[in-house]
């Protein structure tokens, strides 16, 4: 039997306001608990909402940078129910008219092949406070920093037939509300999270089958992991006899399983109705405009700039546009040099993303940075030095904080290029090596590499490699 | 004449001209509060020493040649209307404890204007009724038959006003708790258009209806106290920002031109005759001086109490939630766990009049009512403001009675929660469509040997107080109701 799985996600993503989507509380994280909240946060009696219109701004970055309708009237919604955390007995969101609507996002698949995902609604909403239930002994705390925080919930199409697309697709948004910055993306602090809603149907079936919701997924590795296990255990059930039910689960990382946390049944009925605290969220044509005029490069017309103008591949253009810091440290590396984006590239995503990966870094945190990446590059490009020699002289620049040149300098690493020296060091790894050299000119060629790693060993790696191998040929032959 | 029984454009003269001081003032109505008010029960909190200070700060201010025209004015506040610092109970055992820890808009802004807070009176709980019987501290009386009601769910105040407490207090309508509570005590009351005064710091009933207003013994104090809580406030979002016109200085307007629309459906079969005699009188006096009156049909106004006993409730019910014995308010004693401190919690908190508003609000939300119901009577009310709006293209002023009778006896209705709503029958559409309306003394009924008083109701266009204000002013120029003060009170 063959099965498919269909997954829509449903992304928050917290807005980057200083303050909060109704008060003017800090947003700012970490801070000790309860100290950014105000009377309105706290949902005192006769407390009233005012919105952030910065949040609106970034609702409609969002929306037209996915190709998104921008409601010209929505409405924000009263969700009620009730839970400490949530001072006031409702969350303000917005329910049966959101401010974007009707967007699209495509992604590389892992066979190259592209797809898109359409984003059914993106709403403006406030997060609730977090409940701490550990340290109080039997009582639970309650911190309401987090509360009126803003959210923009993005709720894709059901258009993902994998847990690998699932991430695809989370990624590719994750790495737009960067670009936009409209949202920090930090998972751990959860700025960034998603449910996942997945079922699974027969091939060819038309109609979905009964889907089950995965709560608050605050890393990709747990999206991918956490479909999976859902999409094996709705497959087992079915084949088993028995019956998927609509409910919520939660993914427990730890032993990589979802549990059930409530049945349809047991939802709450939250009782929506329009806001009568805040009048309907009113945007027009200026609004847009102006927020249009601000748009940075989007990371797919970056890509393609990168194709078009550098002549990179389609995976390479996708790996440097992954980030809008990446993208700016790649461009900054390549006008230094002045050129030789294939050679920035490709040292921009080896042994630069090696050496962060290595220490956990993020690119606005290297050690070495774009002007210093194209001075060592220049020197491999002016054949100072060899591409082999550079890697040794970038550990060097990463541990030392030094240019190029200096370490280049100190250590007498410049590149031989004078005939006649290299010429000498041929000539006398050929004098030591008779034997090798009989075998050689009786027809091994292969012979070739050895003696090319003699006379580097001899020059300490420094002889020109190009004019090595030429001057090698010719007296190898004899 | 007697400090007490002036009006507030009467002592403000006094005060500027220093006859007396404000802490004169305030001590003889302090003094009368303590004599008068029990047997009322108009008062939650007295605040004596807040009013003291007040007065001095005011007396200091008038030494000077500083401060406005209410600069020493003693007044009280509904309790509904948060006061920094100083206990805020919506009549309610929930807030029983509360202390506010700042100042509503309103409180803030009648305190820069230089009044003196006297206290808080006492009203429905949570402002939920029509006869302030649902109050956690007892019914408040009306002071022209102690054995009658004085109205909801502003009663406090307007006992204060009409017993001469106090020159003036604030109140809130949501369904006809200024208006109706002013007709059934012989005083002028105004709910202004919903927008013009800020509602924050009042707490919320029915967030699209509740509208702060000011109980009086005259339309130019009216004008005067609504001067001075009106305008923009950007902590409120429903707050429109159109300047505040001068209400004082328009009160000269005259009647002669005035259109007014004589309301088909508030003359219906539940209004009392002698009320409509009352009514008919005062329209009679308006047409002598100029006034047009011809009768206009508002056809959506009789579903105008199904729609708000819809609406009202729905908004509560989600407003009320916040009440949670988390943060503030009563929390029950050792709950067991997070559902058991919820319901004892709510349950000992309110009293029977909000849940079963809770209840009802809870019900027409629900999935699967949510269009029957809550959907339907916003259509409704969209069609009740429509009919007002073609009204007001014939007409300047929509006029009938207040309310159906004169005060009932208390007691009379608390069993049928229907019969109690039905009183609200004429001042509900104002609150549905946001429109201004006013209720000032026409005349008495006379009953078991007591002269009750009567109200008649104006209802203008939309930021029209103006003209409310007027013409009541004009009538009360023509007419005496209002300076008559309850026995006993004088």
């Amino acid at each position: 039997m063959e099965w498919e799985t269909v997954i829509g996600l449903e992304i928050h993503a917290q807005l980057a306001t200083r303050s909060k989507i109704f008060s003017s509380s800090a947003t700012a994280y970490g801070a000790d608990p309860n100290t950014q909240a105000n009377l309105v946060d706290l949902g005192y009696p006769g407390v009233l909402p005012v919105l952030n219109g910065a949040a609106v701004s970034m609702a409609v970055r969002f929306g037209l940078a996915t190709g998104a309708k921008i409601a010209r009237r929505s409405i924000f919604a009263r969700k009620n129910y009730f839970y400490p955390d949530l001072p006031k007995g409702y969350q303000i969101s917005q329910y049966e008219r959101p401010v974007v609507e009707d967007g699209s996002l495509e992604v590389v698949l892992d066979d190259g092949t592209r797809k898109t995902i359409g984003i059914t609604r993106a709403h403006l909403e406030e997060d609730a406070g977090k409940s701490l239930h550990e340290d109080f002994h039997g009582l639970s705390g309650i911190d309401l920093n987090r509360a009126g925080t803003p959210l923009l919930e993005i709720v894709s199409e059901p258009d993902m037939r994998s847990a690998k697309e699932a991430v695809a697709y989370m990624k590719k948004i994750h790495t737009l509300v960067r670009y936009l910055e409209i949202c920090d993306g930090n998972m751990q602090e959860g700025s960034f999270r998603c449910d996942a809603n997945v079922s699974v149907r027969r091939k060819g079936q038309a109609g979905y089958g009964t889907r089950a919701e995965i709560k608050n997924l605050n890393s990709f590795r747990y999206v991918e992991r956490a479909i999976n296990y859902e999409v094996d255990r709705q497959i087992e059930l079915i084949t088993g006899g028995g019956k998927v039910v609509q409910e919520t689960r939660l993914y427990d990382p730890d032993r990589g399983e979802t549990r059930s946390m409530r049945s349809k049944e047991e939802a709450n009925d939250y009782r929506y109705f329009p806001d009568p605290d805040l009048l309907p969220l009113a945007i027009d044509e200026a609004l847009i405009e102006s927020v249009r005029a601000t748009l940075p490069e989007l990371p797919d017309e970056k890509a393609a700039r990168f194709m078009r103008e550098h002549e990179l591949s389609d995976y390479d253009a996708g790996v440097l546009t992954s980030s809008r810091e990446m993208a700016n440290f790649y461009e900054t590396v390549v006008q230094r040099l002045g050129g030789q984006p294939k050679l920035a590239a490709n040292w921009v995503m080896g042994e630069l993303s090696g050496a962060l990966n290595r220490e956990n870094l993020e690119i606005a945190q290297s050690r070495i940075d774009a002007e210093a990446l194209a001075g060592l590059l220049a020197r491999i490009v002016d054949s100072t030095i060899s591409g082999k020699i550079a890697k040794e002289v970038f550990e060097a620049m990463w541990s030392e904080g030094a240019s190029a040149d200096a370490i280049i300098a100190a250590k007498g690493l410049k590149q031989i290029t004078d005939t006649s020296a290299i010429e000498k060091a041929i000539d006398e790894v050929m004098a030591t090596n008779p034997g090798q050299l009989a075998e050689y000119r009786s027809g091994k060629d292969k012979l070739f590499g050895f003696f090319v790693g003699q006379v580097m060993k001899a020059t300490q790696g420094k002889a020109n490699p190009a004019q090595l191998n030429e001057l090698l040929k010719r007296k190898l032959a004899g | 004449m007697s400090l007490h029984t002036l009006t507030v454009a009467e002592l403000a003269a006094g005060l500027k001209a220093r006859r007396f001081s404000s802490l004169d003032l305030t001590l003889h109505f302090l003094g009368r509060i303590e004599r008068l008010a029990p047997e009322l029960n108009a008062f939650v909190t007295i605040t004596a020493d807040r009013a003291l200070a007040d007065a001095r700060a005011a007396d200091a201010k008038l030494a000077r040649g500083e401060g406005g025209p209410l600069t020493g004015v003693p007044i009280a506040h509904k309790d509904i209307f948060c006061t920094d610092g100083i206990r805020t109970t919506c009549s309610s055992r929930m807030l029983d404890n509360f202390v506010a820890p700042y100042d509503a808009t309103v409180v803030q802004r009648w305190r820069a204007a230089g009044t003196v807070l006297l206290g808080k009176t006492n009203m429905d709980e949570f402002a939920m009724g029509s006869s302030n019987e649902t109050s956690f501290f007892g019914p408040v009386r009306n002071p022209w038959d102690l054995q009658r009601v004085p109205g909801g769910s502003s009663g406090g105040s307007a006992a204060a006003v009409a017993a001469c407490l106090a020159p003036a207090a604030s109140g809130t309508d949501t369904g006809g708790s200024i208006r109706q509570p002013a007709a059934l005590t012989n005083l002028t009351g105004i709910k202004p258009t919903y927008g013009r005064v800020s509602r924050y710091g009042m707490i919320a009933f029915a967030s699209s209806l509740d509208q702060a207003g000011v109980l009086t013994r005259s339309a130019e104090d009216a004008a005067l106290l609504l001067q001075a809580m009106s305008g923009h406030d950007v902590r409120d979002s429903t707050c429109v920002d159109t300047p505040v016109p001068d209400y004082v200085a328009g009160l000269g307007a005259p009647l002669k031109g005035l259109r007014i629309g004589l309301l088909r459906e508030f003359f219906d079969k539940g209004l009392d005759p002698r009320v409509e005699k009352c009514v008919r009188d005062a329209i009679e006096v308006l047409r002598r001086e100029g006034a047009t009156v011809t009768e206009v049909s508002l056809p959506s106004l009789p579903l105008s109490v199904p729609t708000y006993y819809v609406v009202a409730p729905a908004e509560c019910s989600s407003n009320l939630s916040r009440f949670d014995g988390v943060r503030f308010g009563h929390r029950c004693e050792s709950p067991r766990d997070l559902l058991d401190l919820y319901k004892r919690s709510r349950g000992e908190g309110f009293g029977a009049e909000v849940k079963r508003r809770i209840m009802t609000g809870t019900y027409v939300l629900s999935a699967g009512y949510y269009d029957a119901y809550y959907l339907q009577a916003q259509k409704v009310r969209a069609l009740i403001a429509a009919d007002f709006a073609r009204a007001f293209g014939e007409v300047d002023v929509v006029i009938g009675p207040t309310a159906p009778t004169a005060a009932f006896e208390l007691g009379a209705k608390t069993s049928d929660p229907i019969t109690m709503y039905l009183n609200d029958i004429y001042t509900i559409g104002a609150n549905l469509a946001g429109l201004p309306a006013i209720s000032i003394p026409c005349g008495f009924a006379s009953e078991g040997g007591k002269d009750l008083p009567v109200g008649l109701q104006l209802v203008g266009p939309h930021f029209g107080e103006s003209r409310l204000l007027s013409v009541s002013h004009q009538y009360q120029l023509l007419t005496e109701w209002h300076r008559r003060v309850p026995p006993g009170y004088e």
